[in-house]
C-alpha cells in the first residue's frame, strides 16, 4: 500500500491515536437492498483482544468481514463509511481488497483447510506472498505458536483433512499467522470445539496478543470476558421494520460486563432477553 | 409453548403406527426390482460384447496379430489390418481431448466464478437498475441461460456437426495451417499440407462435440466445492487466480479428471463427424494436416458393402474398438482411485 489514500477519520473520540490499528466507521451497509449494519464506529487498538457480542444475525460478522474487505466478494455489497487501517483508507478507489487482506488476516467459524498436506496448508500464505526463505522454518514456527507442532510434527505430509475439528482450527489460525499479518480476524472460531479445545485456543489467543491485534466474534460471554480487553455489543433494531444492526455500546470489557451504560447492554449480559 | 408440547406427545393425538404388511412388501419389491434392472445392464453389455466376439472368432483365428498390424485395408486382395486406424483413433481423439478439457474447464471455471453474473451485474449498476424487479434477476437468468446453451450443444446431430466441419471449419483453418506448413514444416505435425479433410478439422469438431460433457460434470464438480475453502483461500489475500489455481481446481480435480475419461470414451466411439471430417485413408502420420481413419470410422464406411467373409473382419475392428474404449475407462477408474485415496474426505 504505497499510494496511501489518506483517512479523514482524525477525530478519534478516545484520543490515543496511535493505539488505534483500525479504525472503523460504518454508516450504512447493504446486502443488496437489505440494510444489514448502521452506524458503528469502532476502534481496534493495537496489541489488545477486541470482541464483539450480539444476538444472532445483528451483523457481528458483517462488520468483522467489512475489516479486511471479504465482504466484497458478495454481490450487491455496499458499503458506505470509511475504514482506516494504519491511517489508509482501505475502501479508497485505489486500494486493492487482496492487499487489505495480506494484511488483515482471518479465521474463520468452520475449519477450512485445504485439501492438501498440513505443511502445504501453513505454506500457502508464504507462496502467496513469494516467500523465499526458510519455509520450514516458518512453518514450524507458526504451527508451535498455534499449539499444534507437537501433535503433528511426525506427520507434516499427511492431508490436513485427517485433523480432527480442534486441530483443523488450530492448523487454520497457523495458515493466518505464518505471514505474521498485522491484524488477525476470528469469527466465532470456537464454536465448533469442545471446552477443553476451546480453551487451548483462548490460550493461544492471549499468547497471540503479544504480536497481533486480534478481533474476535463470540457469543460466548464468557469467553469475551476471559480474552477480550475491549467490547463492542451490537444489537438488532427492528423499529423502522427492517431489521439492522448497530452498535450500541463499545467499552473496556470490565465496563460492559460489570457496569454498562445502555439499557440493552444490561438486559443482553445478564440473559435478559427472549 | 410447554402446554402445546404436553398435547402432542399425549397419548390420544398420536398417530404413529408400525410400517403394515403392504409397505414392507412394497419395500422388497422395491428392492428386487432395481437389482434386476442393474444387473440386466451388466448382461446387456456381456452380451453385445459376446455376439460380436463370436462373429470375430473366424477372422482373428485367420488374421491373428497381423490384423493389428497390418497397413492395408483392400477387400479385393483380402488384406485386412488396421493400425492405421488405431492410431487415427487414438489421434483425433487424443487431440480432441485436449482442445475440449482446455475450452471446458474455461467454461465451467467461467461459470462457476459467477463471471458472467458480475459483468452483468455491473453493467446494470450503470443504470441504476440492479436491484430492478426484473432487471435484477438477469445476471442469475443469463447464467443459467449460457449453462443451458452448452448443454445444447451436445444435443446437436453428429451428422450436423460434420457438415459444419466440412462447409464452415475446413475453409477456415485451411488458409492457418498452410502458414504453419510453410513456415514449421520442419516440426512433424505440420509436416504436410491441409487439403481437406484430415486430423486437424476432425479434432476441432470433435472437441466441440465432447466440450459439453467437461463443462457440465466440471461445472458440478467445481459449484461442489466447498464455498469455506474459497474464503479460506481469499482470506489469506489470494487473488481469483491464486484461489482457482491453488485450491478450487485441485479440490474438484478429482470430478473433472472423471468428466474427460467419459468424454475420451465418447470420443474414441464418434463414428459420423469424423466419417465425413478425417479422410478416411490409410495413412499413418504424425502430421496434424494430413488425412487418416478412424476404427468407428472405417465400420461405417465398410459395413453396407460387407460381403460374407468381411463381416468376421469388421467384427474384429468393432472388438478392438470396445477393447480401447473399455481399456481407457479401466485405467481411468484405476487413477481415479489411486489419486483420490490421498484426500480423503476432501467434501467435509
Ligand atoms: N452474504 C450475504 N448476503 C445477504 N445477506 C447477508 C449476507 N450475510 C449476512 N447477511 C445478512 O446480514 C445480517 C447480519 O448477518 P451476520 O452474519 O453479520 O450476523 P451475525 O451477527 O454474525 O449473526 P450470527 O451470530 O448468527 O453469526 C443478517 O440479517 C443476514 O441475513
Ligand atoms: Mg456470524
Amino acid at each position: 500500500m504505497s499510494l496511501a489514500p489518506q483517512c479523514s477519520l482524525n477525530s478519534v473520540s478516545n484520543g490515543d491515536k496511535d493505539g488505534v490499528v483500525i479504525d472503523c466507521d460504518v454508516r450504512e451497509l447493504y446486502y443488496g437492498k437489505f440494510k444489514a449494519v448502521r452506524d458503528t464506529r469502532i476502534a481496534i487498538e493495537r496489541g489488545k483482544i477486541t470482541a464483539f457480542i450480539g444476538p444472532s444475525g445483528c451483523g457481528k460478522s458483517t462488520v468483522l468481514r467489512c475489516l479486511n474487505r471479504m465482504n466484497d466478494l458478495v454481490r450487491g455489497f455496499r458499503f458506505e463509511g470509511q475504514v482506516c487501517f494504519q491511517g489508509t483508507d482501505i475502501y479508497h478507489n485505489s486500494i486493492d481488497p487482496v492487499a487489505v487482506r495480506r494484511y488483515i488476516g482471518m479465521v474463520f467459524q468452520q475449519p477450512n483447510p485445504f485439501a492438501m498436506s498440513i505443511f502445504r496448508n501453513v505454506a500457502f500464505g508464504l507462496k502467496l506472498n513469494g516467500y523465499k526463505g526458510d519455509k520450514a522454518e516458518r512453518v514450524e514456527n507458526a504451527l508451535r505458536r498455534a499449539a499444534l507442532w507437537d501433535e503433528v510434527k511426525d506427520k507434516l505430509h499427511d492431508s490436513g483433512l485427517s485433523l480432527s475439528g480442534g486441530q483443523q482450527q488450530r492448523l487454520c489460525i497457523a495458515r493466518a499467522i505464518a505471514t505474521q499479518p498485522q491484524v488477525l480476524l476470528m469469527d466465532e472460531p470456537c464454536s465448533a470445539l469442545d471446552p477443553i479445545a476451546t480453551r487451548r485456543i483462548e490460550d493461544l489467543m492471549l499468547e497471540l496478543k503479544q504480536n497481533f491485534t486480534i478481533v474476535i466474534v463470540t457469543h460466548n460471554l464468557q469467553q469475551a470476558q476471559r480474552v477480550a480487553d475491549k467490547t463492542g455489543f451490537l444489537y438488532v433494531d427492528t423499529t423502522q421494520g427492517g431489521r439492522t444492526g448497530y452498535l450500541v455500546e463499545y467499552g473496556e470489557t470490565r465496563q460492559i460486563f460489570e457496569d454498562p451504560v445502555e439499557k440493552y447492554t444490561q438486559d443482553y449480559i445478564s440473559g435478559r432477553f427472549s | 409453548m410447554a402446554e402445546t408440547g404436553t398435547n402432542a406427545t399425549s397419548k390420544g393425538d398420536s398417530i404413529t403406527r408400525a410400517p403394515t404388511a403392504f409397505e414392507k412388501h412394497g419395500n422388497t419389491a422395491f428392492r428386487l426390482a432395481s437389482y434386476l434392472f442393474a444387473w440386466m445392464t451388466v448382461l446387456l453389455v456381456l452380451y453385445i460384447a459376446y455376439t460380436i466376439a463370436r462373429q470375430a472368432v473366424p477372422a482373428m483365428s485367420k488374421y491373428g496379430w497381423g490384423f493389428v498390424t497390418g497397413t492395408k485395408w483392400d477387400p479385393n486382395t483380402k488384406e485386412f489390418g488396421v493400425l492405421p486406424e488405431i492410431w487415427g483413433t487414438l489421434y483425433s481423439s487424443l487431440l480432441a481431448l485436449v482442445l475440449g478439457t482446455l475450452f471446458g474447464v474455461a467454461v465451467a471455471v467461467y461459470l462457476s466464478e459467477h463471471y458472467l453474473g458480475f459483468l452483468v451485474f455491473s453493467v446494470l449498476k450503470l443504470f441504476g437498475v440492479q436491484f430492478h424487479p426484473f432487471w435484477g434477476k438477469l445476471p442469475d437468468r443469463l447464467e443459467v441461460l449460457l449453462k443451458n446453451l452448452i448443454e445444447l450443444l451436445a444435443a446437436i446431430p453428429s451428422v450436423v456437426y460434420g457438415l459444419w466441419g466440412i462447409y464452415f471449419i475446413i475453409p477456415l483453418i485451411r488458409p492457418l495451417c498452410q502458414w504453419f506448413q510453410v513456415k514449421l514444416g520442419w516440426i512433424p505435425i505440420f509436416s504436410t499440407t491441409l487439403s481437406g479433410p484430415g486430423m486437424l478439422p476432425a479434432g476441432i469438431v470433435l472437441s466441440v462435440m465432447i466440450m459439453p460433457t467437461i463443462a457440465a460434470i466440471s461445472l458440478n464438480s467445481l459449484l461442489a466445492v466447498p464455498p469455506k475453502l474459497r474464503q479460506a483461500a481469499y482470506g489469506l489475500g489470494a487473488t481469483r487466480w491464486e484461489t482457482i489455481l491453488g485450491v478450487i481446481l485441485p479440490t474438484a480435480s478429482k470430478g473433472i479428471f472423471g468428466a474427460v475419461i467419459l468424454a475420451f470414451g465418447r470420443a474414441l466411439g464418434e463414428t459420423m463427424a469424423l466419417a465425413m471430417l478425417i479422410g478416411n485413408s490409410n495413412v499413418i502420420s504424425w502430421s496434424l494436416f494430413s488425412p487418416g481413419n478412424t476404427l468407428a470410422a472405417l465400420l461405417a464406411n465398410n459395413f453396407a458393402e460387407a460381403g460374407p467373409g468381411e463381416i468376421g473382419v469388421l467384427m474384429f475392428a468393432a472388438l478392438i474398438l470396445l477393447g480401447i474404449t473399455l481399456l481407457v475407462n479401466v485405467v481411468g477408474a484405476f487413477i481415479l482411485d489411486k489419486a483420490s485415496s490421498g484426500r480423503e474426505g476432501a467434501k467435509r
